[in-house]
């Protein structure tokens, strides 16, 4: 008898979570159902019609615009991928350095920098770095806003790093080191190869979180063939600042593509591990 | 030979260019910001080449009693700010990220997978993309509406009747990933046979909760609660919704410093703003680490 109760209640209860957790889960999709369908709808509105005629006229006429596509395909590009290969880079030499020498407080100072890098963000920093962008002639510029994107991510992204730089075996290094290699060296033949994963982890940060920026380069750029996919999505819209929706739809899809391909690539490969340090 | 492998300055060296790069983009702003704050710069005319020292007036002009409260003023602006952070933040993302991975904890298999994979969507597809999917969402005829006409009842113009409201629901929707998958993973390393235990002495899956998860949980809550405050108190993607209002409904405290500072180019007054809005995150900061601290000593 005990039994039998004992399992109909785990019964009862498998199909109350699996029930909870679906309208959760629709929770979650319902606002993404525009995102999905409507791409493919050439009459779409702001509704979501499912069952309308599947067509793919929409992205005809997103290719034909020109600044359009010029955002999506080379300068969102060329934006994510320098913010990212300047940062992984950067970051991977201070956690090497921060990691194999006796500076005090290193700890600490990662803290403070992770602390003072959500402090001085978004709009508040904006003011000055719109200033030093603009006088040191970088104003509209895509290395002026990469230059920015860099310094605001990099705490965090030596924070992710030093979880992998701490675990290359030591012995490795010393062993070159009783071979004569200088420092730089033995940087870049044993221990940048050996942190591959955190180069890819952190580089894929980067580059979803480059990708995505709006604020920075809407503020430092000016020229409408600058402007990466993030600024010219707001370019679909007619004299009267009305969206044309059936191309936003197109276009949203197109822009996002590749973040949650990279997405899909970093779970598949690595799973998530940009939690590895936090605990207070 | 632990940790001695580079000399100092060898290591230093190596600290350089992220060192350059913090200096430039994180340091400078800062003390740049504390000191216009005290003169009327602007972009262009007189006062863009020779600023004037002000003293405390952008202060004064911000904490003035007469407008504080006003729609469009700072005080107004934080009160809106501290609804949407206790709002969106602490109860939406917080709470429903710990409510999911606890409910889907030790669950493998396709629910799972569903429940996460669609909140991670949220939380990684780009700003302007969610921006307009949720304004589709919650246009008058739209994917909302609709689906509350199906059940007899007539919905309002979200973004214009409760826009606040709004905001609230798209952020803890487009945060609570994080907190989800932050939760999931300190779970996952509680071991098995303490929940087991308990079964076998028969508790109550709340008496589970409060006695075993939610114990081991704190740390990892302190942390979630400073991160998610600090992120939902300095957001600026609201404004890709609503732009702040309608009327200043919506004028969440990023927004009021981006209007002042960079739209108005006010860039003194905005610095003040800027100031304020840095003071209160240090603030928010350091009660997180007196209140883990605290609990730290008492353990």
């Amino acid at each position: 008898m005990t039994t039998r109760s004992r399992k109909r209640r785990f019964t009862f209860r498998y199909v109350l979570i699996t029930l909870l957790a679906y309208v959760i889960a629709f929770f979650f999709l319902l606002p993404l159902l525009w995102f999905i369908f409507s791409p493919f709808n050439d009459h779409a509105t702001l509704s979501v019609s499912i069952l309308a005629n599947p067509s793919l006229a929409n992205f005809g006429e997103v290719l034909d615009n020109d600044l359009a596509m010029r955002g999506l395909l080379v300068n969102s590009p060329i934006i994510g991928v320098g913010t990212m290969l300047i940062t992984t880079l950067v970051a991977a030499l201070a956690a090497f350095g921060l990691s194999r020498s006796r500076l005090p407080g290193r700890q600490m100072w990662t803290y403070v920098l992770i602390l003072f890098s959500s402090v001085v963000v978004g709009t508040a920093s904006m003011v000055p770095i719109f200033r030093l962008i603009f006088e040191i002639g970088l104003i509209n510029t895509h290395i002026g806003v990469i230059l920015v994107m860099v310094g605001g991510m990099l705490p965090s992204a030596i924070f992710i790093m030093q979880d992998f730089v701490d675990g290359v075996p030591r012995s490795y290094e010393e062993a070159a080191m009783v071979m004569g290699a200088s420092p730089m060296r033995i940087f870049r033949d044993i221990t940048f190869p050996l942190i591959r994963p955190g180069l890819m982890v952190v580089g894929i940060w980067v580059l979803i979180n480059a990708w995505g920026a709006f604020l920075t380069p809407y503020l430092l750029l000016r020229s409408p063939e600058l402007m990466p996919a993030a600024v010219t999505f707001y370019r679909f819209y007619d004299e009267e600042g009305s969206p044309q929706i059936t191309l936003i739809a197109a276009y949203a899809l197109l822009y996002t593509l590749p973040v949650l391909i990279m997405y899909l690539i970093i779970n598949w490969r690595y799973g998530f591990r940009f939690f590895g340090g936090i605990k207070s | 030979m632990q940790r001695g492998m580079l000399s100092r300055p060898v290591g230093l060296l190596f600290l350089a260019p992220a060192i350059i790069f913090i200096a430039v983009f994180l340091v400078y702003p800062f003390f740049s910001i504390f000191q216009m704050s005290f003169t009327n710069t602007t972009l262009v005319g007189v006062n863009a080449t020779n600023p004037q020292f002000v003293g405390m007036q952008n202060y004064v002009d911000l904490f003035d009693s007469d407008q504080w409260m006003r729609r469009g003023e700072m005080g107004f602006s934080l009160l809106v700010t501290i609804q949407f952070v206790i709002g969106s933040g602490l109860i939406g993302q917080a709470v429903l990220g710990l409510f999911i991975a606890v409910l889907l904890h030790n669950r493998r298999g396709f629910t799972r997978e569903v429940v996460f994979t669609l909140a991670i969507a949220a939380w990684i597809i780009p700003d302007v993309v969610v921006a307009f999917a949720w304004f589709a969402y919650l246009a008058p005829d739209g994917t909302l509406n609709n689906l509350l006409n199906a059940i007899g009842i007539t919905g309002p113009d979200w973004l214009f009747n409760y826009p606040l409201v709004s905001i609230i629901l798209f952020n803890t929707w487009r945060g609570a990933a994080f907190s989800m998958l932050l939760f999931s993973s300190a779970l996952s390393s509680i071991p098995p046979s303490q929940l087991e235990t308990a079964d076998v002495l028969g508790a109550s899956n709340w008496q589970k909760f409060r006695d075993i998860l939610l114990p081991q949980l704190t740390p990892y809550i302190l942390t979630d609660l400073l991160l998610i405050t600090l992120w939902t108190f300095n957001t600026f993607t609201p404004f890709l919704l609503t732009g702040g209002g309608p009327s200043y409904q919506t004028d969440v405290i990023s927004i009021f410093t981006y209007r002042i500072g960079l739209r108005f180019f006010e860039f003194g007054k905005g610095s003040a703003a800027a100031m304020v809005v840095m003071i209160i995150n240090l603030a928010i900061a350091s009660i997180y680490l007196l209140v883990s601290r605290s609990r730290r000593a008492r353990a």
